[in-house]
């Protein structure tokens, strides 16, 4: 219990003090993070969507094995990714290993599924509702596509909420592809494994308060922003 | 919303629906004309709201063809659909009217005339920024007729617009409806209510068991029917 009050003051203490190095790993997690599950919905979205509202052979092999890819341990995402863009792997020519790049790529590759799996069931209840209708005013599958996402936006807010909380707390992957370099590819779960391997408790709990406090802010910002739960809006 | 070439007439030749093994309709074979407001009258499962989603397209037929006067590709864009239960898109009252506009990349001071005309006309206009979801039964009814007739369809197809309505409701969605007619769009209507089939119906048709019984013109059909069928339906009745 001790060791919990530690970990509080040394959050108080690195926040009041304006730590620079705590300030450039959170800007670096936050960095990684939203890039990640802005690339992220942008693919997930409208994938879920046109799973939702399309008929063909392999549909339910897609939607199980995309259900499936949600519980993708990172740990092997970032091994591929590692293999992939070695100096001896088919993306070696591009430099990006141990960097923040790499670490945006296996981001990617891990919340991707979360998300399009997640607003596939929010878009199948919403078509469901629509079908006739949309069917009815003679729409294309792309208008049909576009509405869905924009009618059932708040239920996709949170599937990329659900992204940016798995992202925002991933180790096992960037830890691999970021290599936990200082001042390059430091972020603030990778710190914290750092400092748990280094036995410094207190720092490492005080970083996981650190972690905890800009989720919750994030999520709170953006539920302000798009004035949900206020007015009964959708 | 071009009005250029008529999607009449519609002709029906020995249409069979199955849907799960059952047959929901059979043998079916009519024509309309277009300048008659077509009331679809039956029993309850007697196929109505089967013919009238066949007629838009929303139903394929398992036999038999259907031939609107253009392609059906060219008609469906020509024809508007009143469901039962009002489909409200998660939006406020006026962007469900602006919706179908953009669809069909109408202007944007036409899409605002139309707009206005038709939130004075339905009496929604007090409630255009509300979300459709707030509305009562009687006004998501006139905000879906609305949104369907906004684009200035040939063809205004209303299952059983007024079922779970009051009377005053009912009324004004008549009301409506009268207002829709001089403006060119043939109304088909689906209604067990014989009471509206009499104030509205110009031509009827009826359905039994997913057989039609008769096409008939509205006061022939009030006053003498064809069919045994409909008599009794008339007389009040249980239809075997």
């Amino acid at each position: 219990m001790n060791d919990i009050w530690q970990g509080i003051g040394e959050a108080l203490r690195l926040v009041f003090s304006l730590d620079a190095d705590l300030f450039e790993i959170v800007l670096r997690s936050l960095h990684v993070t939203v890039t990640a599950v802005a690339i992220a919905s942008a693919i997930a979205l409208p994938l879920g969507a046109w799973l939702a509202v399309s008929r063909f052979r392999m549909r339910r092999f897609t939607i199980a094995a995309l259900n499936t890819l949600m519980g993708l341990p990172p740990v092997v995402v970032g091994l591929i990714v590692y293999i992939l863009f070695s100096r001896s792997g088919p993306f070696g020519v591009f430099g990006l290993l141990f960097t923040p790049t790499a670490m945006i790529i296996a981001q990617v590759i891990i919340v991707t599924p979360l998300i399009a799996s997640i607003s596939h069931q929010a878009i199948r209840d919403l078509w469901a509702d629509y079908h006739d209708l949309l069917i009815s005013l003679n729409t294309t599958k792309r208008q049909r596509i576009v509405t869905l996402i924009w009618d059932s936006r708040r239920s996709l807010l949170t599937a990329s909420l659900a992204g940016f909380g798995r992202a925002i707390g991933e180790v096992g992957a960037i830890m691999i592809v970021g290599g936990n370099i200082d001042h390059v590819t430091r972020v603030l779960t990778t710190a914290i494994a750092l400092e748990t391997g280094r036995g410094d408790f207190a720092l490492a709990l005080g970083l996981g308060f650190i972690l905890i406090a800009l989720a919750f802010i994030v999520n709170m910002t953006i539920h302000v922003l798009s004035k949900t739960e206020r007015e009964r809006r959708w | 919303m071009s009005q250029s070439s008529s999607i009449f007439p519609l002709r029906l030749e020995n249409i069979q629906v199955r849907k799960r093994g059952n047959v929901l309709l059979n043998d079916i074979s009519f024509s309309l004309v277009g300048n008659l407001t077509t009331v679809v009258m039956g029993p309850n499962g007697s196929g109505k709201t089967t013919l009238m989603r066949l007629m838009h397209g929303l139903e394929r037929p398992r036999q038999g063809s259907l031939n609107w006067a253009i392609t059906s590709e060219q008609a469906r864009s020509k024809q508007s659909f009143v469901f039962q239960t009002p489909i409200m898109m998660r939006r406020r009252v006026d962007e469900n009217l602006y919706y179908p506009l953009k669809l069909v990349a109408t202007p944007k001071q036409e899409t605002d005339l139309l707009v206005n005309h038709w939130l004075s006309a339905t009496g929604l206009a007090n409630k255009a920024k509300l979300p459709a979801q707030f509305l009562s039964g009687g006004e998501r009814q006139k905000l879906a007729i609305a949104r369907a007739m906004i684009t200035k369809p040939q063809v205004l197809f209303l299952d059983e617009p007024t079922t779970n309505l009051d009377g005053q409701s009912t009324r004004e969605i008549e009301a409506l409806l009268r207002k829709v007619k001089p403006d060119g769009t043939c109304i088909v209507l689906s209604t067990h209510d014989l009471g509206q089939a009499k104030r509205l119906a110009e031509q009827v048709v009826f359905l039994n068991k997913g057989h039609l019984c008769e096409v008939s013109d509205a006061p022939q059909f009030f006053q003498k029917p064809q069919s045994s069928a409909a008599q009794l339906y008339l007389d009040g009745d249980i239809v075997e």
